[in-house]
């Protein structure tokens, strides 16, 4: 059984902010039905740039669920400069800590807020740049770069829990591999 | 809080009438079964009513009993013999839905040993393809390693039938059958297999001890390589406390085999009907008319099956989810991936294992926790609006 914080525990049962937010301005999505997660977050905006409320709908495990209570409280009363400045680990800290094999709930909660802002200033969010290494959620080379130097990730195992990256069909692990080499071999 | 234990696949509560029998030989009666001594062979004794228990369970002869640590370590034995009896043939054929100690050890065989290993699919029944499987049976084929029933779904592979098609092309064949025994009857006498494992706390023995069932006539080669218990076929002073417990485990579940195809399979049935009725959206995995008679694995659209399970758990209730979930692994069990089971159900399916221990109250109460959480699960998700999947 996965070692919840009580936070965690606490999120799960008694999530704060869930539903749709009728008068939303901003929404952001990530992952889908096939991944095993998803998460829509919902921002009301006012005119300051400032996030007056928030909510979401996920589906998923419970430190998914967790995660995405633990956002929608996070950047209430936050503007978008500030809020576009939360890390998923401060997600995670919020919450006391996560299992390492799921970070990734709290990657997914970045996810939703940085789309959830480009969507409020009706910004594109470009292509990602680098070279796409797993298919399945869509994770380049140069995310994983990033975190395998942020966060000291040493195996394809720790870049699973981070990213997600090679944990669908797993075709991507070889190419993972390399790439934690190659950041190794740089120093 | 009650416990409500509905995880049996996983593991089952030892019986009183185990630990009853048991208990002398933790203290007393410590004596080695191999030794010359009266005091040493009191134990030599049980150990062999024991073996006689078991045997008679599967309808063997006790000569034909191996005591191992586990069902893993009896399937590796299995496989590992067969390999050895047969070094200059290189095809290896199991099916995609087997337990971990098959699974894992074919790839293993196939991606550092060469081996040809070839893993026959099922249907979206969890029925393995047969055509297929006899289609590759090849002069070549050292070994065909098929479970008796899946742990997950429960759906039974005809394993009689299977075991004559195989062995009389001269392949050896062998069965995982941990999830069937005291599920439903094995008659080795029927079901002409070479080989079979067993699993003590799948029968409400403790956890560490199995059982490598061998014909008569088979050539064996040892896995665990040591002293001359087990005939030369396992080393290692035996763990007689719990073969001993095991012994007296197979002998309730023959008294028990009945109840379990009837009474156990009635408050299954009656579990599965309820949450069929009073949630929507709710589908049955695997063939439903061929499985074993305590086991309902039952997905929920829209909904994610470790939320499912602490929720449960929230109520005393044990029960597993059909998604790993683990090491960042989304992907729903290689069990409902090789069905093909929707995505939209699969990552929200739990498996409820029951035993004779199990009543219709508890049955009621999982249904009555059941209907709640996933009322709140799908308020929850983004894929669920107005009574339907989005």
């Amino acid at each position: 059984m996965w070692d919840y914080t009580d936070k965690v525990k606490d999120h799960f049962m008694h999530p704060r902010n869930v539903g749709e937010l009728k008068d939303a301005n901003a929404i952001g999505e990530t992952g889908s039905l096939n991944c095993g997660d998803a998460l829509k977050l919902f921002l009301k905006v006012n005119e300051n740039e400032r996030i007056v409320d928030a909510s979401f709908m996920t589906f998923g495990c419970a430190s998914a669920v967790a995660s995405s209570s633990a956002l929608t409280e996070i950047i209430k009363g936050m503007t978008l400069d500030e809020a576009a400045k939360i890390t998923n680990e401060d997600i995670a800290d919020y919450l006391g800590g996560l299992p390492k094999e799921k970070m990734h709930c709290s990657v997914m909660g970045k996810s939703a807020l940085k789309k959830a802002i480009a969507d409020y200033r009706g910004v594109q969010i470009m292509e990602k740049p680098g070279e796409m290494v797993c298919e399945c959620f869509e994770v380049t080379d140069l995310e994983i770069i990033d975190a395998v130097k942020a966060n000291g990730l040493e195996t394809t195992e720790d870049v699973t829990n981070y990213l997600k990256a090679g944990g669908g069909c797993g075709k991507c692990l070889d190419r993972i591999e390399e790439v934690i080499d190659s950041v190794k071999a740089k120093g | 809080m009650n416990v409500i234990y509905t995880d049996n696949n996983a593991t089952t509560k030892v019986a009183e009438e185990v630990i009853e029998e048991m208990l002398p030989y933790f203290g007393e009666y410590y004596g080695n079964p191999s030794s010359m001594h009266t005091f040493g062979d009191q134990v030599g004794k049980k150990l062999k009513q024991a073996r006689q228990r078991v045997a008679d369970l599967i309808h063997a002869d006790p000569e034909e009993i191996v005591f191992t640590s586990c069902g893993t370590e009896s399937d590796n034995s299995a496989i590992f013999s067969a390999l050895n009896a047969n070094p200059d043939k290189k095809r290896i054929i199991t099916s995609n839905v087997e337990h971990p100690a098959i699974l894992n050890l074919f790839k293993y065989l196939r991606d550092k040993k060469g081996y040809d290993a070839v893993f026959v699919p099922v249907d979206e029944k969890g029925c393995l393809d047969l055509d297929m499987l006899y289609d590759s049976l090849t002069d070549d084929t050292a070994i065909v390693s098929l479970m008796w029933a899946n742990n997950e779904t429960g759906v039974i592979f005809p394993i009689a039938e299977i075991a004559e098609k195989v062995t009389e092309k001269g392949i050896l064949f062998h069965t995982d059958a941990v999830q069937a025994a005291g599920k439903i009857p094995i008659d080795v006498t029927v079901s002409h297999v070479d080989m079979l494992s067993l699993s003590g706390h799948k029968i409400h023995a403790p956890k560490g001890v199995g059982v490598l069932y061998v014909k008569k006539g088979i050539k064996f080669y040892p896995y665990v390589i040591g002293g001359h218990q087990e005939k030369g076929r396992r080393g290692g002073t035996e763990n007689t406390v719990s073969i001993i417990g095991l012994g007296r485990a197979c002998e309730l579940a023959a008294q028990h085999l009945p109840v379990v195809g009837t009474q156990v399979k009635e408050l299954r049935d009656y579990l599965q009907k309820q949450l069929l009725e009073k949630i929507p959206s709710v589908s049955v995995n695997g063939d439903q008319a061929i499985r074993l008679p305590n086991t309902l694995s039952i997905g929920f659209d829209a909904v994610e099956g470790e939320s499912i399970l602490l929720m449960l758990d929230k109520e005393g209730i044990c029960a597993s989810s059909g998604s790993a979930c683990t090491s960042g692994s989304l992907d729903p069990s290689h069990v409902l991936m090789a069905m093909k089971v929707p995505f939209k159900s699969a990552h929200g399916t739990i498996r409820f294992s029951l035993s004779h221990y199990n009543t219709k109250e508890e049955m009621d109460h999982i249904v009555k926790t059941m209907v709640p959480a996933i009322e709140t699960l799908r308020a929850m998700s983004p894929f669920w609006k107005d009574g339907k999947m989005v």
